[in-house]
């Protein structure tokens, strides 16, 4: 989240898509109805479905699945049309003046895809995806290495830089500024169009996009709207750019970094944030920092390829704070490494691995399909249920030579072998998997802190004893490390040192305790420093009070630079309980701690007007203190806390532009600089806007794999999505007496009318299948659904909740047909995160 | 049934003088329901289980995210899920969190004729003491509310206390407690209607619920559990909830101008008592009442 959960409670308007937070975040959805019940806020639900959230929302609009960017991008028309953005905040604070190269084309003008494309490889070459502008003779010149390729092996070309100064033109009227491209582009989405793509009828889309934009009326700034998602926008082939054209529509209307605003994703567990702040995905090392490649050879070209130079119009000022990587990524390999990391080996650059490639989810499994990955270690997951086609995973298990499974229950992954399609094809005793169960601890059995959605970190403590055998997850873990480092030193090997140079500094080898492990994050000082402006020192040894003393000569050590501070020499921040908020805007600054640096609500500089005064005297997050000359503030400022406005920093200092990108230039995205609306890989009708382009051209799709795929020809055509339910958690609790009791088995959703033209009744059974495979449950016949019209065509759509496999206990009474949800959907992903189409995939429906 | 420390003013069956009656009355103590900003998410079900120390029963799939069709005696609350289509076709996900009302007349009471199986304590809670049930059944009739249950088993019957054991302690109830949204509040009867009526008004002003209202039923001399609707014109389309909820004329007949009769009746059944015990002498007690939450454990 940009700002967090408590931080809803300020807001006048929510646009609440692609989530369900009244469903899955039932406790963070208090501060919507917060919003609701005090400052009269309005929420507008956009779902395929009438959830829990479209109950309590003033505006209602069902969506076909996976057309989120048609919606959005009109309502982006509709701001433009009717004058509701904000155009201070735009002209000052985004790159909408900023000039674009002219051979820079628009999938408008050239039949659905952006300038560059190459059919062939798939993929595009973005270098026309750039500014206009001029570079500094000598300075700043490299090329820009993309970083690893999406799916294929081969390296892509290297992009040119970003000027060093943009062209520009703040009345924004150059017919190539980033403001007249948008306008173009988005001019094409209209009521009509949208209607004929997303089912929701014209009158229904104005209403929504009236009612959102109201917040910008007669260009009044006082008021905030927010956006709320969750994996809804994550599950599509396009969702990073359902997320950004939501970003955009949020920056046009100067939303983001006010409270009461921003664009704030939901994450659907505990801890998922810390998981991707740790790292979690491949391309990343913790802290969002990029990983190396082959092609970097050494630490310094590694630096030199992810240190962005600022990118700006002249006169203007930008932080650049990404400027700081080495000193972050330095810190980071004196964690791992220790004294081991030395300025003369690159700060022993060799030892971490390269990424060659895209490691992402899909692959792993389709690797393991081909043979190519012998074992697996699945801690925290229920791997078959959870990816897409379920069935491939659980083939791809036959063939791997062991299976490590940690949890709390017996789940269908450790379980494979025991799946109903395995039983029937009868060939369960040809697989020679070796399956290793541990007994894990479960969340209140152990301690450590949490990474909530809001960014805020918080300690818990464990609440019971490990019961029986089981053990910590970090004690398997590190006993397997320990084991494996005595392999290394007692028989050597082809790279040990890796390996044997891995610092290991825990009182506990063979247990590490976390508080250790949030310290060595948090990051302590290996030499004396002194601040030379403030004269402040800190020892050899001591904690770090945060990440601007993190230094690139090796004199620091931090395990992730975006949590410093979390554990400093005041202690575990983390695990501070103060409630108390004094400027009443949900701030509580002494309540746990949130990254970067405390700071609750992030780029909060633009809350305030170009001369630094609040945009809304009545919810002041920070200001410009002119008598201090500094920037003070509720909040901790997200902005170089002695920058005069006059200046004119951008506040979006992680930006090498230093303002919002509404056009997102070079790399930043695979598949364009602004979103374009493509359909989902199984859609019931071709694209709209470009029937020759239906699908997004670069999305990340197998070739040589035997994933199947549906067509509306074949029979496939109702549209399916999947989601889950408030009474159950996941693949967890369906071995919980208590949430059994409250949703008893699985079941489909359907629209009556569909139903009654088959003549199903709700509690009858239904078969649906994919082509992938197929999903048997009972029919849940409901209002909640409706038909669409499809581009004039009737078009049904169905749900169904994914907690439900062929372990647990009704499963195991018999009382369930031991189905997989994920047996449904295919491996097709998001080009730039990974995550596959889990929803708005193709199916047909009939009586089992 | 509770083990609270609360003064009675109310009690079933019972002829002589009541302790709290005329004692000085503590305020009257309300659960407000906001169904307008209730998300069904059933942690107050949980929470009645948990706090009650109820045992998990099984359910059937029934074409709905209700837990169940309705309460049992052994789950005492149960949000009520309702899709209702509005006369332009827009639809409507009505939850309604359904428990006992605590009615300041309560047809239950009214209908007990067992001496102080079912009480009222001065703030208003109506209590079933499970000791002095017969298991007749008759409070089950004069609930216009279908709340109380029986259990077939022990022939007792069982509804919500309004966690009487918590608020004679000075907590609220377990639900009240547990609910995320704040869609539930728990205070004195005023207080809760003062918010029951602002919220109500701002529904009204600023959202699109012209007949947003209050139902606190006069035909029960109000309830202890006040709702705010988002239609107080239609509260039957909230899982039917009664718009006139009155107590059945039998049970005022009953307990009113036929009282003689019934006391008549008593009379005579005295005397054939009587008359049955010289002739056949005293009869043992078959079995003493077993604990009712059998099967407690899970």
């Amino acid at each position: 989240m940009t700002n967090g959960w408590v931080d809803i409670k300020n807001t006048d308007m929510m646009l609440i898509m692609g989530g369900n937070p009244a469903e899955n975040h039932p406790c963070g959805f208090k501060w919507a109805m917060e919003a609701k019940r005090n400052r009269n806020a309005k929420i507008i639900s956009v779902d395929p479905r009438f959830t829990r959230t479209s109950s309590v929302a003033d505006l209602f609009c069902q969506i076909r699945a996976g057309t989120d960017i048609a919606f959005l991008g009109g309502v982006i028309n509709y701001a433009i049309q009717n004058n509701r953005i904000a155009k201070e905040y735009v002209v000052n604070y985004t790159n909408a003046a900023f000039v674009v190269e002219s051979d820079f084309k628009m999938p408008g003008d050239t039949d659905g895809v952006f300038s560059g494309f190459n059919e062939a490889k798939t993929s595009y070459d973005r270098s026309s995806w750039n500014y206009a502008g001029a570079n500094s003779a000598g300075g700043g010149k490299t090329a820009q290495n993309p970083g690893p390729s999406t799916g294929q092996a081969s390296m892509p070309a290297p992009l040119p830089p970003l000027p060093e100064k943009v062209d520009y033109d703040l009345t924004l009227q150059n017919p190539n500024c980033v403001f007249q491209l948008l306008k173009k582009h988005y001019s094409r989405y209209t009521p009509e169009i949208i209607e004929r793509i997303t089912g929701i009828p014209k009158e229904q889309f104005l209403k929504a996009a009236e009612l959102f934009t109201s917040v910008r009326k007669d260009g009044d700034m006082k008021k905030a709207a927010t956006v709320i998602y969750a994996v809804g926008w994550t599950h599509h082939t396009f969702g990073t750019q359902i997320i950004r054209t939501a970003a955009m529509l949020q920056l046009l209307m100067g939303n983001v970094g006010r409270a009461g605003g921003g664009v704030n994703a939901l994450r659907g567990h505990s801890n998922i944030q810390g998981a991707t702040d740790m790292a979690g995905l491949y391309d990343t090392i913790p802290g969002y920092l990029k990983v190396p490649t082959p092609a970097d050879g050494s630490f310094d070209a590694w630096m030199k390829r992810v240190t962005p130079t600022a990118s700006k119009p002249a006169p203007w000022d930008s932080w650049n704070y990404y400027s700081n990587t080495p000193k972050f990524t330095v810190s980071f390999m004196k964690t791992m490494y220790g004294a081991a990391a030395t300025k003369e080996n690159g700060w022993a650059f060799d030892y971490l691995p390269k990424v060659d490639r895209d490691y992402s989810w899909t692959n792993l499994w389709n690797d393991m399909y081909k043979g190519t990955v012998k074992g697996m270690l699945a801690f925290g997951m229920n791997g078959v249920a959870i990816g897409p086609d379920s069935n491939k995973n659980i083939d791809a298990l036959k063939k791997a030579d062991w299976l490590v499974v940690g949890e709390i229950y017996q789940d269908e992954t450790s379980e494979f072998w025991k799946s109903p399609r395995v039983i029937a094809q009868g060939d369960m005793k040809q697989i020679q998997t070796t399956v290793y169960r541990l007994p894990c601890a479960g969340f209140a059995e152990k301690d450590g802190s949490f990474t909530n959605s809001a960014r805020w970190l918080l300690w818990k403590n464990a609440a019971v004893p490990t019961p029986g055998d089981c053990r910590l997850d970090q004690a398997i873990v590190a006993e397997i490390f320990l084991k494996v480092r005595d392999l290394y030193k007692k028989e050597s090997g082809k790279f040990p040192d890796p390996i044997l140079k891995l610092s290991w500094p825990y009182t506990v080898a063979n247990s590490p305790p976390l508080s250790e492990v949030l310290k060595e994050l948090n990051g302590k000082a290996l030499a004396d420093l002194e601040d030379p402006v403030t004269k402040v020192q800190i020892k050899a040894g001591q904690q770090l009070p945060g990440f601007a003393w993190l230094k690139d000569d090796g004199t620091t050590a931090c395990g992730n630079w975006i949590y410093s501070g979390s554990f400093t020499e005041a202690g575990n921040q983390t695990a501070r309980r103060d409630p108390s908020d004094p400027s009443n805007m949900g701030v509580h600054p002494g309540w746990g701690w949130s990254w970067p640096a405390n700071r609750r609500v992030l780029y909060n500089r633009a809350s305030c007007d170009a001369d630094g005064k609040p945009w809304d005297s009545t919810r002041p997050q920070v200001w410009w203190n002119e008598g201090a000359q500094k920037w003070v503030g509720n909040d901790v400022p997200d902005f170089k806390a002695d920058s005069k406005p006059m200046d004119h920093m951008g506040p979006f200092i992680m930006n090498a532009e230093g303002v919002g990108r509404i056009f997102a230039p070079l790399a930043a995205f695979a598949d364009g600089p602004f979103p374009e609306f493509y359909e989902p890989i199984e859609s019931p009708i071709d694209n709209l806007l470009h029937a020759g382009r239906t699908h997004n051209p670069v999305v990340t799709k197998f070739k040589d794999s035997d994933d199947k795929f549906g067509t509306p020809k074949e029979g496939y055509n109702v549209v399916c999505t999947t989601f889950r339910l408030t009474e159950h958690y996941h693949y967890w609790t369906k071995n919980n007496p208590m949430n059994v009791q409250l949703v008893p088995e699985p079941f489909i959703e359907m629209a009556a009318e569909m139903a009654d033209e088959m003549g199903i009744r709700g509690g009858e059974k239904v078969k649906v299948s994919s082509a992938r495979g197929d999903y048997i449950a009972k029919a849940m016949v409901t209002k909640r659904i409706k038909a669409m019209m499809i581009d004039g065509k009737k078009t049904y759509q169905i749900g169904i909740p994914f907690h439900w496999g062929y372990r647990g206990i009704a499963e195991d009474e018999g009382k369930t047909s031991r189905t997989l949800v994920n047996a449904l959907t295919h491996t097709a992903s998001d080009p730039n995160a990974h995550t596959p189409e889990f929803k708005g995939f193709l199916v047909k429906v009939e009586k089992a | 049934m509770s083990q609270a420390t609360l003064r009675v003013q109310k009690i079933s069956g019972h002829a002589g003088s009541v302790p709290g009656d005329d004692a000085q009355r503590e305020y009257t103590v309300c659960k407000l329901i906001d169904t307008t900003t209730c998300i069904g998410c059933k942690a107050c079900e949980v929470a009645c289980m948990e706090w009650n120390d109820l045992p998990f029963g099984e359910t059937v799939f029934d074409n709905t995210y209700q837990t169940m069709p309705e309460t049992r005696w052994n789950y005492w609350n149960l949000i009520l899920f309702n899709e209702h289509e509005k006369e332009d076709g827009s639809l409507m996900w009505l939850m309604r969190k359904n428990q006992c009302m605590h009615c300041a007349d309560p047809g239950c009471l009214a209908a007990c004729p067992s001496d102080g199986a079912i009480v009222q304590y001065t703030n208003g809670i109506v209590d079933f003491q499970q000791a002095n049930c017969i298991g007749c059944g008759y409070c089950i009739t004069g609930c216009p509310f279908d709340i109380p249950k029986m259990n077939p088993k022990t022939n007792r019957v069982f509804k919500c206390t309004l966690c009487a054991d918590r608020v004679s302690e000075g907590l609220e109830p377990a639900c009240i407690k547990s609910c995320p949204t704040g869609c539930l509040h728990f205070g004195s009867k005023e207080d809760m209607l003062d918010i029951a009526e602002k919220r109500a008004k701002q529904l009204r002003e600023h959202s699109d619920y012209p007949k947003a209202g209050v139902y606190d039923p006069k035909g029960v001399g109000g309830t202890g559990v006040v709702y705010v609707l988002h239609d107080a014109t239609q509260p039957e389309i909230y899982g039917g909830l009664p718009a006139n909820p009155t107590i059945p004329w039998s049970v005022r007949l009953w307990k009113g101008p036929l009282k003689w009769l019934g006391n008549a009746a008593m009379l005579g059944g005295l005397l054939g008592l009587a008359i049955h015990y010289l002739r056949y002498g005293p009869k043992e007690r078959e079995e003493t009442i077993k604990e009712p939450h059998e099967g407690a454990e899970p």
